[in-house]
């Protein structure tokens, strides 16, 4: 193998053309899964085929809205909680652009919740990535709309009260063409998730489980990024087609309850086209 | 390839098919040390650094009898959250050069 | 695209994009006539009184010519769309009242930030929160210049009529395009429901400023989306047109990308702000009635210009020398002309009128050290001629 010496900018990652790579190393947390997100996600790009010309990528504001900033195409990181209409009116006015849009939990659940059941009600032609780490890691680790019962964040320090979403649920209820749940470690399956994504019509949902080590993780004893990564490991099987999305509550406290994974919905529901 | 009962499976292309040989890159100055490539390797071909990055951080590096195991399933580099290592086709490079 | 995307796109040009010739109008309804007019490409909006008929009427219109109409979860949702299709290249438009206007403060900074041009129409009702929905109010005169948090630069057009209705939401597009900069139209309810004459042009004389795009290849690395120009806009270019631009809302540098410094932050609200400020000569614009010779002149927009119009009319046929002038940008504020009759000397006092508790009299009254009377209706009603002719002949 070649021993490249530290500091020789000199090699290039494959996928470095769809990368700012310029902008790289990312200011995410050494263990934090967005960035492999990011990597899938240019990776589905490349293996598409597809004109990167043609793609757009949106996102909000959090750790997983710097998403945006990082990906060689025309990128938008836009205000917290909006990335989903902002995507809408690139989507409606150009139909001939495949629009993505990466954040986080907190963005598109929380402050952005509103416009997520409105377009997958719609199925605008969206593919949406959601990198669930439980929390709000910009900020420092408070409990959001998807952390467990029991998890504890700092505006919850005895643990969260609140039922969380479930978001593969919440999403085929709203009304998307596809829905998908995986964590990185399946990054094949997800990057896959996307690409069927990206050929796909209509609100195509993928969450993606990512360990949050330096605001989540160390908080709920889960360790490093690679134990959390581990967890999901042991703990996760895969069901695609899984019918029964009501039951798929993720226990994060209760480390015997198995995380179930996979593509659960991908059906053929007239997409918006305004 | 002797499952439970003992009856030896062997693939038809046995003989033609080989296992491929990949080369190892590594970006050192991306790499953040999370330690997914290295734990999930499924040869084990890579350790952690002795040495640090400019950033602090012990970078992977192939293992002392690894040089020729990687397989190219490249999964330590799909799973690279900092895009800081890559595997290219052995083989190719020694037909290209 | 697909074959139902493909027939949606319709000749810019085609002839029912225009209603050329005479037309009796509602003001709302030629707020969105104006939009057409101008090259209309995206609306998303929220149903709200007393704006809901401009979304109505373009519900059936818009599609009909090409563009495209989305009726959104919200406001927060209309504004975001808006700048997002903007993003993509279209003329986009969105129209609401108060409420709504409040909702869409947050993201009328992120397009002043990321200089994505979009008009907002604001048919103003009487307020604070809910208020008199249906009833005449001027109040957000402020809010429209200071709504979003931080210093950033914007125009705001008043009509007086539904036929500048039509005309300066015309302007609106071209002036957010040309500065890359969000646009506001802040109409009122008596003006946004008032049905009157409007003489629409034909297609070939609506002013058209297009925006500017880069001047370099798309491929060669070498466009800074926002490097400015000598008149401190930026080219633009849109997602697909393959120059792989970052916007954020961040601080950021010529380049797009975030730079989280205290010297690019000042530099870039700098320009951010003078690029309204240094350019307000060629935006700003203002109509004036027996001004020159007056000892009292009334400063009205709106709705209340026109009570001020009759007001002046029946002074002067009472020897008084009275005169208007009506701002039709309210920002810029038509400063110059302000300090002008000021070192002209033959105005002594200045009468503002409108409905709110003297949201533009401040500007009077920091312009100036001259009297500045008021009359001022909190909302729901507005002045009467007689009312004003009343503060003139005191």
């Amino acid at each position: 193998m070649s021993t490249p010496q530290p500091n020789d900018f000199s090699v290039v990652h494959p996928i470095d053309h769809l990368m700012r790579a310029d902008r790289l190393p990312h200011i995410l947390c050494a263990g934090c899964g967005i960035g492999t997100v990011i990597h899938a996600y240019v990776r589905a790009i490349d293996e598409s085929g597809t004109d990167p010309d043609q793609h757009v990528c949106v996102s909000g504001i959090g750790c997983s809205g710097r998403a945006a900033g990082y990906v060689n195409v025309d990128s938008y990181h836009s205000t917290h909680g909006r990335a989903l209409p902002f995507a809408l009116g690139i989507a409606v006015h150009n139909p001939s652009l495949t629009v993505t849009v990466i954040s986080g939990d907190g963005d598109l659940m929380a402050i952005g919740g509103n416009h997520f059941i409105h377009a997958a009600r719609r199925n605008v032609n969206l593919n949406v990535i959601c990198i669930n780490n439980f929390n709000y890691g910009m900020t420092g680790g408070q409990v959001g709309p998807t952390t467990p019962i029991g998890a504890k964040g700092t505006t919850a320090p005895q643990g969260s009260i609140e039922h969380p979403f479930n978001l593969p649920y919440l999403a085929k209820a709203c009304g998307a063409s596809f829905v998908a749940r995986w964590t990185i470690l399946h990054v094949r399956q997800f990057t896959d998730a996307i690409l069927r994504s990206m050929d796909k019509d209509g609100f195509c949902f993928t969450e993606v489980l990512s360990p949050c080590p330096t605001s989540f993780g160390r908080r709920n004893k889960l360790g490093e990024g690679l134990d959390e990564v581990e967890m999901y490991r042991e703990r996760c099987h895969i069901e695609n087609g899984a019918e029964n999305l009501q039951d798929l509550d993720i226990d994060i406290v209760d480390h015997e309850q198995p995380i179930t994974v996979g593509n659960f919905v991908d059906i053929e529901r007239t997409a918006f086209h305004a | 390839m002797t499952s439970a009962d003992g009856i030896v499976r062997k693939p038809m292309d046995l003989d033609r098919a080989g296992v491929p040989e990949g080369e190892v890159h590594i970006i050192t100055e991306r790499c953040k040390e999370c330690g997914y490539c290295i734990e999930y390797c499924p040869e084990k071909v890579l350790v952690y650094s002795k040495e640090i990055n400019s950033r602090g951080y012990h970078f992977p590096m192939i293992a002392e009898d690894k040089a020729t195991s990687c397989v190219l399933c490249k999964f330590c580099d799909l799973i690279c959250p900092e895009l800081a290592i890559y595997t290219t086709d052995a083989s190719d490079d020694e037909t290209q050069s | 695209m697909s074959s139902k995307a493909a027939q949606k796109q319709a000749a810019p040009d085609s002839p029912q994009r225009v209603l050329t010739g005479r037309q009796f109008m509602l003001g709302d309804h030629a707020c969105a006539e104006g939009a057409l007019a101008a090259g209309l490409d995206f609306f998303a909006g929220y149903p709200i009184t007393p704006s809901t008929e401009v979304a109505e009427h373009l519900a059936s219109r818009l599609p009909a010519v090409g563009g495209r109409f989305v009726q959104m979860e919200d406001e927060l949702g209309s504004i975001a769309a808006i700048i997002g299709a903007s993003a993509a290249g279209a003329r986009s438009f969105t129209a609401t009242s108060g409420p709504g206007f409040s909702l869409m403060m947050e993201n009328i900074g992120l397009a002043a930030m990321m200089e994505l041009p979009c008009v907002i129409v604001n048919v103003q009702r009487a307020s604070p929160s809910t208020g008199l929905p249906t009833m005449v109010g001027q109040s957000d005169i402020l809010q429209a210049r200071w709504g979003s948090h931080g210093d950033y630069g914007i125009v705001a057009y008043c009509p007086s009529s539904p036929q500048e209705c039509f005309e300066l939401t015309i302007d609106a597009f071209n002036t957010a395009d040309r500065y890359r900069i969000p646009v506001f139209i802040l109409m009122d309810e008596v003006v946004g429901h008032m049905a009157e004459r409007v003489e629409i042009p034909e297609a070939k004389d609506i002013p058209h400023v297009p925006r500017k795009g880069p001047r370099t290849a798309p491929g060669t690395g070498q466009f800074l989306p926002y490097a400015a120009d000598a008149d401190l806009v930026p080219p633009i270019a849109h997602a697909g047109d393959g120059y792989k631009v970052h916007m954020t809302g961040l601080t950021h540098d010529e380049r797009g990308y975030p730079s989280l410094t205290a010297e690019t932050h000042d530099k870039l609200v700098h320009r951010l702000v003078d690029k309204v400020r240094l350019n307000a000569a060629d935006i700003v614009d203002f109509e004036e009635q027996d001004v020159d010779d007056a000892d009292c002149v009334i400063v009205a927009y709106g709705c209340t210009a026109r009570s001020a119009t009759a007001a002046v009319t029946q002074a002067r046929a009472e020897g008084l020398r009275c005169g208007l002038l009506r701002p039709k940008t309210i920002w810029p504020f038509p400063e110059a002309r302000v300090r002008r009759l000021l070192e002209i000397g033959k105005v002594k006092r200045f009468i503002v009128p409108e409905i709110n508790l003297g949201q533009m009299r401040r500007e009077i009254e920091r312009l100036t050290q001259l009297p500045t009377l008021r009359l001022n209706h909190a909302g729901g009603a507005m002045p009467t001629p007689n009312a004003i002719l009343e503060i003139i002949r005191s």
